[in-house]
């Protein structure tokens, strides 16, 4: 039974191709395109990793961020959060809000598993 | 102190004027009520920084609560001196210093106002780069689309065994994105470029005078009919709401001018009469009506039914007027590409450039410019004529040929082989 991972992401293709990557590496994914229920859907699937997308229809990934690391339950979760907003202030944002890692896009397929694979180290 | 117990006895009735109570205007300038108290019943010396709290929050002038200008003078080497971090025995002897040198006192003050206004200002553009919403969302989407991309092209580089479902769906995903990055490009691009839809929010002094100029359809009904005096000019400015800043005035209070002057030379109806008679060649029409050729350029433009674009720069090829025409991008900030037989004039003067353009990317769209330069302001004994350039722009008659690239500008420009080239295009490097 292989680690399971929590996308939110609401580009589809971009979605589509994190899920064949991970599917390959043995994850198990789960995708979500909604920030608005994402809190709930992760701590019901209590995942390995979750990654996240910052700017998401419903509630921003700051938000969710926020959320999960509020819960108790949930504060040593290997989060890894993407976006294309690559400013040092989002940076500082995440890292304070408690991010485990934090990439900007276009990224490499092969920076994507190392990134992961590290996180699971 | 005579001063000290004035200026306590005067935020007193002040406060008492506006209706504040003396505990909120101690919470709004961050001190007790009580240390307040001392200060208004004048038991405390007030200055600096904290005067100049009081009267914000009072809404008056620090002079308001002063014996006068010596005392603001007082308040501002104060801050500056908090701004500066001094400290120790010196830092209290700004009224010694401000008696002993009140010019250098002065400068003092008018400088640390100086910066404390230019900080604001940088502060307010930073904000604006940094929050532009159209750009950080055309710039998003860009991003997110060419993420997409290259995970997509990666996997099918990089699958050896790709089953066929996949592979297919991946190209067609590869596809999809590829359309989607065109389009965003040439939407920041376009934005970049000039944004006609953004006219409402002119963010410069030349903006403005863009946006007045427009509102009016670069004609003034008013000039052209004789009302030509400064004061006439000034009635028609008065009238402008787009112009909401000092700079936006004095640049647009210089082109009516240059209307009236040409107007009062070149009436629009002996050009149409002349265009009827002559066809629209500047050449022609300057040696029939024996005018110079950069008043009929200027002139031509005025024609509405033309459609005529129009640009005119200074002598460090600064654009300092502008009259859009569709397909020919006048870029706002930057430098415009030199290919222009704008910038080819104003090396040649007196020399009538004519030639045939079309911007890059923008292959189905050719225009007839004609180029020249002129000098401008009174002449002098032994003084170098300053001159400035002038180019119209005439839609393209049909089929006499394509004619030269040129681009707008550098940072936009997707022509990678341009002698011109002065700096690396973001559409080919990168932001």
């Amino acid at each position: 039974m292989g680690k399971r991972v929590v996308l939110v992401e609401d580009e589809i293709n971009i979605a589509e191709a994190i899920r064949f990557l991970l599917s390959n590496d043995g994850w198990r994914v789960e995708t979500l395109a909604n920030g608005a229920s994402a809190y709930d859907v992760i701590r019901k699937a209590a995942p390995d990793l979750v990654i996240l997308d910052v700017m998401l229809p419903g509630k921003s990934g700051f938000e969710i961020l926020h959320e999960l690391r509020s819960d108790a339950a949930l504060q040593s979760l290997p989060i890894l959060m993407l976006t294309a907003r690559g400013q040092a202030r989002d940076r500082d944002m995440a890292e304070k809000a408690g991010v485990s890692r934090f990439m900007t896009k276009p990224f490499s397929n092969t920076e994507m598993l190392e990134a992961v694979r590290a996180l699971m180290a | 102190m005579a001063g000290d117990t004035l200026t306590g006895s005067r935020i007193r009735e002040k406060r008492i004027m506006g209706g504040l109570k003396q505990a909120d205007l101690a919470r709004e300038i961050g001190i007790s009520a009580s240390y307040l108290n001392l200060i208004e019943h004048n038991r405390r010396r007030i200055g600096g920084k904290l005067l100049l709290n009081i009267a914000g929050a009072l809404e008056v002038e620090p002079q308001a609560l002063t014996e006068g200008a010596e005392a603001a003078l007082i308040a501002s080497l104060q801050e500056a001196a908090d701004q500066a971090g001094m400290t120790g025995h010196e830092a209290t002897k700004a009224d010694e210093f401000a008696g002993r040198f009140p010019g250098w006192a002065e400068v003092l003050a008018n400088t640390r106002k100086r910066v404390t206004a230019l900080e604001q200002t940088v502060e307010a553009l930073t904000d604006r780069l940094a929050h532009d919403p159209h750009l950080a969302a055309s710039m998003h989407e860009l991003l997110s689309t060419a993420a997409a991309i290259r995970s997509t092209a990666s996997i099918l580089a990089e699958t050896e065994t790709l089953q066929p479902e996949w592979r297919d769906r991946f190209h067609a995903n590869i596809n999809e994105d590829s359309h989607r990055l065109s389009e965003s490009a040439a939407a920041i691009v376009t934005y970049l470029e000039a944004d006609p839809d953004a006219a409402d929010a002119a963010s410069s002094p030349q903006e403005e005078v863009e946006q007045f100029l427009s509102s009016h359809a670069f004609s003034f009904a008013r000039i052209e009919e004789g009302a030509r005096s400064s004061d006439e000019i000034n009635a028609i400015l008065d009238d402008a709401p787009e112009l909401r800043s000092h700079a936006a005035r004095y640049i647009a209070q210089n082109v009516l001018h240059q209307v009236a002057d040409d107007a009062a030379v070149l009436g629009l109806n002996d050009l149409r009469a002349a265009v009827a008679k002559h066809g629209t060649d500047p050449m022609t029409l300057a040696r029939a009506l024996r005018c110079d050729v950069p008043r009929v350029l200027r002139r031509l433009a005025a024609l509405q039914e033309l459609g005529a674009g129009l640009v005119v720069c200074d002598r460090s090829g600064t654009v300092i007027f502008r009259k859009s025409i569709e397909g020919f991008t006048v870029p706002r900030h930057g430098a415009c590409c030199p290919l222009w037989p704008l910038f080819g004039a104003l090396g040649d003067p007196g020399a009538v450039l004519m030639a045939r353009i079309r911007q890059f990317s923008r292959a189905d769209v050719a225009f007839d410019s004609y180029a020249t330069s002129e000098a401008v302001g009174l002449p002098e004994y032994n003084v170098r004529p300053l001159v400035q350039g002038v180019m119209l722009l005439l839609p393209a008659q049909a089929g006499t040929g394509q004619g030269a690239d040129v681009g707008s500008t550098c940072r936009v420009c997707p022509h990678t082989e341009c002698r011109a080239r002065r700096e690396p295009s973001v559409l080919s490097v990168g932001v």
